[in-house]
């Protein structure tokens, strides 16, 4: 069988929609942990399904609750306007069409405290499944099951060998790894889902690897810490 | 290994069919069993809750179209059906409104059929005098036929109407009830068919769009459905046609029928005079 009895029996969430109100809670959380940085705003579009029946899924709700850090399974996904407005987070949502996407997508911008953006659209693909499509105007591409690594660097000879080899020592195996780049010595983006968590020391230690200009871990599994 | 229910019953003749399906997840997902049963009871823990909560408490939801059925029905009592199948419509509909009303459920296999699978075995397990390990069993027993009609078919509305939500909870709910009872592999099959020909054709037509109705009296009924379906496999009925063909025929129906009555609410009640001026008066 290739069908997990979880997926059968599952997920645990908060009603009424797996795609609508578990998938967009998910979607919320990981562009939070993509963004990785404190806000004052942030900001939703919601294409297609989203847009057309999302009210009365909660899909506007549960979308904030994720940007606030809560998990698909809190209770408190009801209250995430009242919760947004306590943690001083300001918020607001609009209609847009993304071309080619999956009928229950969204593009969420973080307005960042040191005055920087975050921009990352993803889609809830089904039964509380999801899939992120683009950060910062970049095609991505996973689903964030796994531990997700989101390097940048430049575009220079030895710089992937050096983040696997990082990997390697520190017994991390890889499940899946995609590097892209903008053009030829420019900046690359470097993703990579792991088959078990990232330790932050390691996270570390790439950062300090030469000609990598930022680490991100998204690890949806990973305690966090909500803003409410 | 098994991707059928006939290689489900096949495969359980040296052992149950929880410890076939439960090893199976063991290889597939690489965890431990002991893992996969402690991950059951917690799912099996958040069902009960949602099936107990709105008996007494009605709950708020978006339009509140099924806000206090559940609390309604156990009031009611014994009725027509006596007071265990009452009481099984009960939490049907409690999860059905837990679930509107934005509290946590576990989808089985959606969270639009969620009623279904913590009503039927609650109920059975009520009048087997069943222990919690026995409950579990056939909890499992259950999901792995979810699984076979997941894989083989579809569980989603929108793909194959409420016959694939709903009929497909109800399958699983009566081959677990069978399990429960101390029914056999093969009547567990037997039950998970019976469970889908009774409902084929079954339509999704939520009014405004929202998952409240019918979805909460499809919950209700099809709880019915299951409990009934596993009773006519225990006393030795056969509906002749293997679950697996069943299951196939389901999901040629739900592809052919008409996008109308696969969860857009363009068809069915949800196109009626008054499922249209609710649609209106909710959302403009």
């Amino acid at each position: 069988m290739d069908v997990s009895l979880f997926e059968v029996l599952g997920p645990v969430m908060i009603g009424p929609s797996s795609s609508h109100t578990a998938g967009a809670a998910r979607l919320g959380r990981a562009a939070r942990l993509i963004a990785g940085k404190p806000f004052v705003k942030v900001e939703f579009g919601l294409h297609g399904s989203f847009a057309k029946t999302g009210r009365g899924h909660g899909t506007h709700k549960a979308l904030l609750a994720g940007a606030l850090g809560l998990h698909e399974e809190d209770e408190r996904l009801r209250d995430a306007f009242e919760l947004a407005q306590q943690a001083g987070a300001a918020y607001s949502f609009y209609e847009l069409e993304l071309p080619d996407a999956h009928e229950n997508s969204a593009r969420i911008t973080f307005f960042h405290t040191d005055g920087t953006l975050s921009e990352i659209e993803g889609s809830s693909i089904g039964g509380g499944r999801i899939r992120i499509t683009s950060i910062d105007g970049t095609a991505a591409g996973f689903s964030a099951e796994a531990p997700t690594l989101l390097i940048t660097q430049r575009d220079v000879q030895g710089v992937v060998s050096g983040i696997t080899g990082q990997l390697a020592a520190a017994g991390l195996n890889i499940g899946v790894m995609r590097v892209s780049r903008k053009g030829r010595g420019e900046t690359a983006t470097t993703i990579i889902e792991t088959d078990s968590p990232v330790p932050s020391a390691v996270a570390g230690r790439l950062r300090q690897l030469p000609e990598v200009l930022s680490v991100r871990v998204v690890d949806l599994n990973a305690k966090e810490d909500a803003d409410v | 290994m098994y991707n059928t229910v006939k290689q489900l019953v096949a495969a359980a003749t040296s052992k149950p069919l929880y410890t076939v399906i439960v090893e199976d997840e063991a290889a597939l997902s690489q965890r431990p069993e002991t893992e996969i049963w402690d991950e059951f009871a917690r799912r099996w823990q958040v069902m009960k809750a949602s099936a107990q909560r709105a008996l007494a408490q009605p709950q708020p939801m978006i339009g509140g179209l099924i806000s206090g059925q559940a609390a309604r029905q156990e009031s009611y009592g014994a009725g027509l059906m006596g007071a265990d199948i009452n009481h099984m419509m009960a939490m049907a509909f409690s999860s059905s409104e837990v679930n509107a009303g934005m509290g946590r459920i576990c989808a089985a296999p959606t969270a639009g059929a969620c009623g279904i699978l913590p009503a039927v075995l609650l109920t059975a397990a009520e009048r087997l005098q069943a222990s919690e390990e026995q409950v579990l069993q056939a909890l499992v027993v259950a999901t792995g036929i979810g699984a076979v009609i997941t894989r083989n078919a579809t569980v989603s509305g929108a793909e194959g109407g409420c016959q694939a939500e709903c009929g497909t909870a109800a399958a699983m709910a009566a081959a677990g009830a069978v399990q429960m009872a101390g029914g056999s592999a093969k009547a567990c099959a037997e039950a998970c068919a019976i469970a889908l020909i009774n409902c084929m054709g079954l339509i999704c037509d939520p009014v405004a769009g929202l998952v409240q109705l019918p979805c909460s009296f499809r919950n209700a009924s099809q709880s019915v459905n299951a409990l009934a379906s596993a009773d006519m496999a225990l006393a030795g009925q056969s509906c002749l046609i293997p679950a697996d063909e069943v299951i196939e025929s389901m999901y040629k129906v739900g592809r052919r029928l008409p996008v109308e009555f696969r969860e857009t609410a363009l068809g069915g009640i949800a196109a009626t005079a008054t499922g249209k001026e609710i649609a209106r008066q909710l959302f403009g």
